[in-house]
């Protein structure tokens, strides 16, 4: 397998309003504030946290949707962060992206056939194959050929992220981002449509990025999985590993926090106290000692970095990533 | 068994909308009891009924379009559908509360929490100015938001997701109800602040013995909180019974598929066994049984039967044709 794209100490800060008369420094909310992760081609890497951790924005930073503040995405071996104009578009083709609310993301003037076939459009595919690809893009997401002519509204949640996926795989992307692409839908199309994305995989050799705020969601798809807090990344392994074994308490208690379709399981739970710091003022040292229930002095100055906890490269940003016992 | 007698009876409730379009039977049919001091959770999808079930409890319907065509609501005895709406007043919010899925919303954002909370407890209360204020700030206290004197003088917009719905619990809980229906309260919520909410439900329901009807789509919040679920389906229940049996002994195939559809995290990493096809149109049914068209198990006479809901064993009910009468009879192979 070879790493279709690496993201070093990514960095993306909104300015905010309110200059303090005193202070050089303009204040700035830090939604991601140094994060590095590689991706090998063809595999799922999940992305996983709480709202208002910076998952979304790192995706949109890694994408260039967002121009990143600083660090660099490496993406086919090429460095892609000052990419401009022509080049950036050209890129696009390469770079697809599933958006959460299938209903606020395709254009309710346009059929389906205009929404799935624009992006090929826009890349001069010939019109008889955009027709052919277009057939075979319907059949492969479970819609069929007379759909084409109808608008988004006549479709149900379900199907609408589908026409949302044929569309984004219409340029034979290699790397796909998935924004929170089930949060929206009912169980029962949920199953269906993570089920439709893995059997995409497959058939087309995509690589995913999947962002998501479900635990079981993301242990499901991803083979491996990234566990985000406050813009920074706090743990990092195979999926299986890290939800068997997580290392950094903040994984613990968020996977300790998920109710479980089983009434006999006798969790331990840990429930963590209070609620997210905002983050346009995160806490000194360890972003996540406030929370914390094992903090000691030195979490509350030093800020850990990643650290190798298990031969299988999981990564725990924790000073006691080795003697926290779960 | 049956000396406690229930709390809220609902017996044969239809909700029916009268929409341009046609008639949409949101609610078609459905019976529960609840007791004192139990957790009932109804789980269902978008459209099946069960938030319309809440709203028809509290006389909440709008009207027109909606209309509570037929049933009755028994609490404590007293027939709520019969009730004018000056009547009502004086039930909702004093014996019987609802907590919202969006704490945004179901807040004023123009007033501080102070005045919408004391507004709650004199609407009910004979409580001087002065008493409700010390009731609102025991109650904040009690859903655990720290510093509740100065909090109070806060607006919505200050507080966080989770302590928003901890003040909503406040407020419905300001006048010591009995029943508590909670319709997806922890849906717009992150899990760590999810499993507070729920944790804090389940103190509240042990310090103030309060009957609970818990609403949502999330089966794990079930298996959490919940004594007895209601699965419902196309406006119907379509099983019934203790918690523990219906993540053991789940008969219905829509309650089977829902929990198959569902990816375990603790689980093996297998594809998950979706329901196919999408949730039928309220407006046309189908004839016969409401899931035939997704049915694994479907057969010929599921499609123009319309089954009962009927006791498979002792308090599990199910509501389909292959546990009618005798299961042997007709063998079927999925």
């Amino acid at each position: 397998m070879s790493t279709l794209l690496e993201v070093k100490d990514l960095k993306k800060h909104f300015p905010l309003k309110g200059q303090s008369l005193f202070s050089k420094e303009k204040p700035v909310l830090k939604a991601v504030d140094g994060i590095s992760l590689s991706v090998q081609t063809g595999e799922t890497l999940g992305l996983v946290g709480e709202s208002g951790c910076g998952k979304s924005t790192a995706g949109r930073s890694i994408l260039k949707l967002l121009e990143p503040t600083d660090g660099e995405v490496i993406f086919k071996g090429e460095n892609i962060t000052n990419y401009r104009g022509e080049k950036l578009r050209k890129l696009r083709k390469d770079m697809q992206i599933i958006f959460q609310d299938p209903y606020a993301s395709l254009n309710p003037r346009k059929t389906i056939e205009q929404i799935i076939t624009e992006p090929m459009k826009i890349f001069n595919v010939p019109k008889d194959e955009r027709i052919k690809k277009l057939e075979r893009l319907l059949d492969v997401v479970g819609l069929s050929s007379y759909h084409k002519h109808r608008y988004p509204h006549e479709f149900s949640g379900g199907q609408r992220q589908r026409i949302g996926i044929a569309r984004s795989i219409a340029l034979d992307p290699e790397l796909v981002i998935c924004d929170e692409p089930v949060s929206a839908l009912d169980v029962s199309i949920q199953a269906q449509v993570i089920n439709l994305m893995e059997d995409l995989q497959d058939e087309f050799n995509l690589t995913y990025i999947f962002i998501a705020h479900d635990l079981s969601v993301v242990h499901h798809i991803s083979d491996r999985v990234a566990v985000m807090y406050l813009g920074e990344l706090v743990e990092t392994g195979e999926a299986d590993e890290l939800y068997q074994n997580p290392k950094h308490p903040y994984t613990q208690a968020l996977l300790s926090a998920v109710p479980e379709a089983n009434p006999h399981r006798e969790k331990q739970r840990i429930i963590l106290k209070g609620d997210l710091p905002s983050p346009a003022m995160p806490p000194q040292g360890c972003k996540f000692h406030t929370r914390c229930p094992f903090a000691e002095e030195i979490c509350r100055t030093q800020e850990p970095l990643l650290k190798k906890v298990s031969t299988n490269g999981q990564q725990a940003a924790c000073h006691f990533a080795e003697e926290v016992v779960d | 068994m049956e000396s406690e007698s229930p709390l809220l009876k609902v017996s044969n409730l239809h909700t029916h909308f009268f929409t341009k379009s046609g008639i949409v039977k949101a609610v078609d049919g459905v019976d529960f009891d609840i007791k004192p001091g139990e957790t009932l959770g109804i789980v269902g999808e978008s459209g099946s009924g069960k938030s319309i079930t809440a709203m028809s409890i509290l006389g909440l319907v709008p009207s027109p379009p909606g209309k509570i065509v037929n049933g009755e609501v028994l609490f404590k005895g007293e027939n709520l559908v019969d009730k004018t709406d000056k009547q009502m007043r004086k039930i909702r919010g004093n014996e019987i509360s609802m907590v919202f899925q969006d704490p945004m919303t179901s807040l004023n954002p123009v007033f501080t929490v102070e005045k919408q909370m004391i507004e709650t407890i004199l609407a009910h209360e004979k409580f001087t100015k002065k008493q409700a204020r010390k009731r609102a700030i025991e109650l904040l206290e009690l859903v655990g938001i720290p510093d509740p004197q100065k909090r109070l003088k806060n607006y919505p917009h200050e507080f966080s997701g989770g302590m928003r719905q901890r003040v909503m619990i406040a407020i419905a809980l300001s006048c010591n109800p009995s029943l508590l229906i909670a319709d997806e309260p922890t849906t717009a919520l992150d899990v760590t602040i999810q499993a507070q909410i729920l944790e804090l439900f389940k103190k509240m329901q042990k310090e103030l013995d309060m009957a609970i009807i818990m609403i949502t789509h999330d089966l794990g919040v079930v298996a959490e909180v919940c004594d007895r679920v209601m699965v419902m389906y196309a406006g119907k229940p379509v099983e019934f019974t203790d918690t523990t049996n219906l993540f053991d002994e789940g008969k219905h195939p829509y309650t089977l598929g829902l929990m198959n559809s569902i990816p375990k995290i603790t689980a093996e990493k297998q594809k998950l066994e979706a329901i196919d096809g999408v949730p039928p149109d309220l407006r046309a049914l189908p004839k016969g049984c409401s899931f035939a068209p997704r049915c694994k198990h479907v057969m010929e006479s599921c499609l123009t039967i319309d089954p009962n809901l009927r006791e498979v064993d002792d308090n599990h009910l199910v509501r389909c044709l292959l546990y009618e009468e005798s299961e042997s009879k007709k063998a079927v192979t999925p």
